[in-house]
């Protein structure tokens, strides 16, 4: 499975290449890295159909997670990838945001990676 | 006939009258009454008999003198004592020329003329005598009624000099008052003032909260993460040695080093934000001390940014920077400093998302922040910071006003009006630098900074 990853801090992408290690090496998951939204958008236009999950995290410099997500749901509807958005604002406003604009699911930093590992293995059932 | 009765009658008359004898001096009243009817029946019996005329005349010169001693010895008719000096003269005459006509009458009658001539002077005497005293009398009285007048003149004059001291105090008294009232809310003034402005610095140290709990809360996450990683990847390790598959249990141990470090450079960022945080909060020590600008810069706009999101979760801007990597340290105070850049700074974002709630197409706000050294042969070395946005420029009728203390053109409530101000401030009067701002009314504005950097 290909997850494509949005933030703009940088650790992140080796925060989850450790966190994930074994499923990399088994090749179960694949990641990419993108630091901000239009790099995001940029990625999923070159490789079409091959990121599956998105995460992504909702306030970064420019192009906003939020922003994001509305334009993934709006351009990639074949299949849509499905999206979940990680943030450090976990308030209802985000949420509700988020939600409307039809995210698959709302995570919370300091992301518990059980969890997520959890949530991922639901989606890809 | 002589004049002595008449003399007698006159004087008499004359002291009732102007002593008003009954009045003042009634034990002699009565004395005097006697003289005066005596005088005038003896005067009658003159007139009529030519008989007892030496006599009587000797009875009339020894009255008036009695009369006249009287008068001279009593201190009660101190006032008519120049009467003694107006007739004693003619007394005297009258007695001399008696007594020569007793002893020798041939005589008397030879130098008859003298005599009466004599008498005439001495009669004239008294009447002279009689009319200065008058005049003396008259113009004594002038004096006094003029010392009197001039007594109660002064009065008067002291009087109002006392009221006028009284109303200069008044009115002294007033002035003070009124000048310590204004001196007391002088010190209100001033106290109002030190409070808004230090409510203005907690408004901006508010902001910068959010913001900076943001920041710290990313390496918090790091710190946290890695470690756990660390202790799944030590059990791992251990898992491996007891394999005795040392090579990869060697790689794991390198993975765990890599994410120590990152581990301890994420504590230590996080803990350079909390002493940020603190320094900004503690009143300025208004030391110049060496100071990066360029990272000053960037955390500003970063904790500008974020505690903006924070606030308002539709506020979104890109930024840029572009820095001039030569500047090297610059002596300033960075706490204020720090403070100007977040002004304007925020107040670059505020324009710009203004701007994006019009909603035009195609527009992205963008702020960008720039230092750049300025070196030049006629000036001293400076360093330029600029702080430039594409929102709504500042209007032409507001560009002077806005370094004014209390201007603001953002609702109620949304901001003191200091910020500008404040920053003018510290740049101009702390710094010796300059403040201005180049701007484009409906297409953005750039505040420009320029610090000397000693």
């Amino acid at each position: 499975m290909k997850i494509l990853v949005v933030d703009d801090e940088r650790d992140i992408e080796v925060l989850f290449e450790q966190r994930f290690r074994r499923e990399i090496k088994t090749g179960e998951i694949d990641f990419a890295f993108a630091y901000s939204g239009e790099q995001a958008l940029d990625y999923l236009n070159q490789h079409v159909h091959e990121a599956v999950l998105i995460l992504s995290d909702i306030n970064m410099p420019g192009m906003s997670g939020l922003e994001l997500l509305r334009h993934i749901k709006q351009k990639f509807s074949h299949p849509p990838p499905v999206v979940m958005m990680i943030t450090a604002y976990g308030d209802a406003e985000n949420y509700s945001q988020a939600m409307r604009l039809g995210a698959d699911d709302f995570l919370t930093k300091p992301l518990d990676f059980s969890v997520l590992k959890e949530k991922l293995k639901e989606k890809v059932q | 006939m002589s004049t002595e009765f008449i003399i007698i009658i006159l004087v008499v008359i004359y002291l009732r009258r102007a002593l008003k004898a009954k009045l003042f001096i009634p034990e002699w009243h009565d004395k005097l009454q006697l003289l005066l009817y005596a005088s005038i029946g003896l005067l009658v019996v003159q007139v009529v008999t030519d008989n007892f005329r030496i006599i009587l005349h000797w009875v009339g010169m020894i009255m008036l003198a009695w009369l006249l001693y009287i008068l001279n010895k009593h201190e009660k008719f101190k006032e008519a004592r120049f009467l003694v000096t107006a007739i004693v003269p003619y007394l005297v005459v009258s007695f001399v020329i008696e007594v020569i006509r007793l002893i020798n009458v041939d005589l008397f009658n030879r130098w008859h003329s003298w005599t009466d001539a004599i008498q005439t002077f001495a009669f004239i005497w008294g009447i002279g005598t009689w009319i200065v005293t008058r005049r003396q009398r008259k113009e004594l009285i002038k004096a006094r009624q003029k010392a009197i007048e001039e007594e109660q003149n002064n009065k008067v004059i002291s009087a109002m000099k006392a009221q006028l001291e009284v109303d200069v105090a008044e009115r002294t008294a007033e002035l003070r008052k009124q000048k310590e009232e204004l001196e007391i809310t002088l010190d209100e003034l001033k106290a109002a003032q030190a409070q808004l402005i230090q409510s203005e610095k907690m408004a901006s140290l508010g902001e910068l909260t959010a913001g900076i709990a943001h920041e710290i809360q990313n390496p918090l996450n790091f710190v946290n993460n890695f470690s756990e990683v660390n202790k799944e990847l030590l059990a791992e390790m251990k898992t491996e040695i007891d394999s005795g598959n040392f090579s990869e249990a060697k790689n794991i141990a390198n993975d765990i080093q890599d994410n120590e470090e990152k581990i301890n450079f994420h504590g230590k960022r996080a803990d350079a934000i909390v002493k940020s945080m603190l320094q900004h909060s503690r009143s300025s020590s208004g030391k110049k001390e060496p100071t990066d600008i360029n990272a000053l810069a960037d955390e500003y706009l970063r904790l500008s940014y974020h505690g903006l999101r924070a606030k308002d979760k539709s506020f979104n801007a890109k930024f840029e920077t572009d820095f001039d990597d030569s500047i090297q340290e610059i002596n300033i105070v960075h706490q204020d400093i720090g403070r100007v850049l977040l002004n304007l700074i925020n107040n670059a974002f505020y324009s710009v998302s203004e701007k994006q709630r019009r909603e035009i197409p195609g527009y992205e706000p963008t702020i960008k922040v720039s230092t750049k050294r300025l070196r030049d042969s006629f000036n001293p070395d400076r360093v330029e910071i600029r702080v430039a946005d594409n929102g709504n420029g500042v209007p032409k009728k507001v560009l002077d006003k806005i370094f004014q203390p209390f201007f603001t053109t953002k609702p109620t409530g949304l901001g003191t009006g200091l910020g500008l101000s404040l920053s003018y401030d510290i740049i101009t009067r702390g710094h010796g630098g300059e403040l201005k701002v180049e701007t484009k009314e409906g297409e953005g504005a750039e505040f420009i900074i320029i610090l000397p950097t000693q």
